[in-house]
């Protein structure tokens, strides 16, 4: 349902306050971070560290892992390749739903910097949320090759075109930006599957060898799995691998009508 | 719960999707509007004058051209939404020039169909 407000126990309240160390360099930015620890019973609140830039690497990453070895360890966040392949550290960062690893803080519009877990989701600590619904999702929607004919001796084929067909969806990493950056998920996620399991929905449907279509999209034809999409589009205004979920949801609305008309 | 419409910063598509919802609210409202006028018209010539009086009010008019400007923003956004559905335009920067373009037509129309109105000496 739509709620425009956070319940009363997620609105933050408060934070701390942690100053530059003297004789930083001018390039200090102020980065206001979202605190939650599930063991204080209390609300979250924003913490802002003032950092001297010239001091870490250029990404929102580097400063985050700045704050947690300088100036706060108990910082707690996701991260793993630190260039853009793992998805882990997926957060919102000055309004926007992106990497932290691949965006770098001179590209945000101030030097005040907001950072905060990727929105609407159930926080599990700091900027740690909690996806355990998500990957249901994605796993929902039965994310591998389906076939009814014998398996051929080597592999299964695909000409050139049709492996092209998958370009622009296969490089998904699932790192949850574009669902979480989604009103229509924000306010129905229980049934609508959002903007990333449905590109991958997409995927298996426009797959060549795959021998499921019908009853894969059987399984969409739904008025909350697909149909929740309005083409808001933010998913693809924040896709850090620039893909187009909104597109894939397009295609396949598309083919539900082909399929009757 | 983590914050989100208190941090997020909008995108032109995501305020052109909401303006649909709103507009294509409150044209529901118009068509009471509209039903009004025809019954008033058809209770005769004091009802419908003093109906006629009522929209010609500076508040009528405020509504007037609330509505003006939500039906062509309805009927803009409407079609771009049927480009959508047949699958064009859905590409980024397609999607953010027809946002604005949308917003353009919007205020042009509105626009014209007043001036119109005025130097037909309607308003």
């Amino acid at each position: 349902m739509v709620q425009l407000t956070l319940p009363k126990n997620s609105v933050p309240k408060g934070g701390k306050h942690y100053p530059a160390p003297a004789g930083s360099s001018g390039k200090t930015k102020t980065f206001k971070v979202y605190r939650y620890d599930p063991d204080k019973g209390v609300n979250p609140s924003w913490d802002t560290y003032d950092v001297d830039t010239s001091l870490c690497g250029p990404m929102v990453l580097d400063v985050l892992i700045y704050i947690k070895t300088h100036m706060d360890p108990t910082l707690t966040f996701r991260r793993s390749c630190r260039e853009g392949i793992c998805g882990s550290c997926a957060m919102n960062i000055a309004g926007r739903n992106t990497l932290a690893c691949i965006h770098g803080h001179d590209d945000c519009p101030s030097d005040k910097i907001m950072i905060s877990p990727l929105p609407h989701m159930p926080v599990v600590k700091d900027l740690v949320p909690d996806l355990t619904l998500f990957y249901a999702q994605y796993a929902s929607v039965e994310p591998w090759l389906k076939t009814e004919t014998p398996e051929p001796q080597k592999e299964w084929k695909q000409s050139p075109e049709d492996r092209a067909k998958l370009d622009g969806l296969y490089e998904c990493i699932l790192c949850a930006c574009c669902s979480t950056s989604c009103p229509s998920y924000w306010w129905n996620q229980e049934k609508y599957l959002g903007p990333a399991a449905l590109l991958h929905a997409y995927r298996w449907i426009i797959d060549s060898r795959d021998e499921d279509t019908g009853a894969r999209l059987d399984d969409l034809e739904d008025p909350f799995k697909l149909y929740r999409c309005h083409t808001i589009m933010n998913c693809a205004q924040v896709c850090p691998k620039g893909l187009n979920p909104a597109q894939a949801i397009a295609e396949i609305k598309k083919i539900l009508v082909e399929r009757v008309v | 719960m983590s914050p989100h419409l208190q941090v997020w910063r909008w995108h032109v598509t995501m305020l052109t999707s909401i303006l649909h919802r709103v507009t294509g609210a409150g044209l529901y409202g118009a068509g009471l509007i509209v039903a009004a006028w025809a019954v008033a018209l058809g209770s005769g010539p004091e009802a419908y004058g003093a109906f006629m009086d009522l929209l010609g009010s500076p508040l009528g008019k405020l509504v007037m051209f609330a509505i003006s400007l939500a039906l062509f923003y309805h009927l803009a956004n409407g079609v771009r939404h049927l480009i959508w559905d047949a699958g064009h335009g859905l590409d980024l920067k397609s999607a953010n020039s027809s946002a604005y373009a949308v917003f353009g037509f919007t205020i042009a129309a509105t626009l014209a169909i007043w001036v119109i109105a005025f130097m037909a000496g309607v308003v």
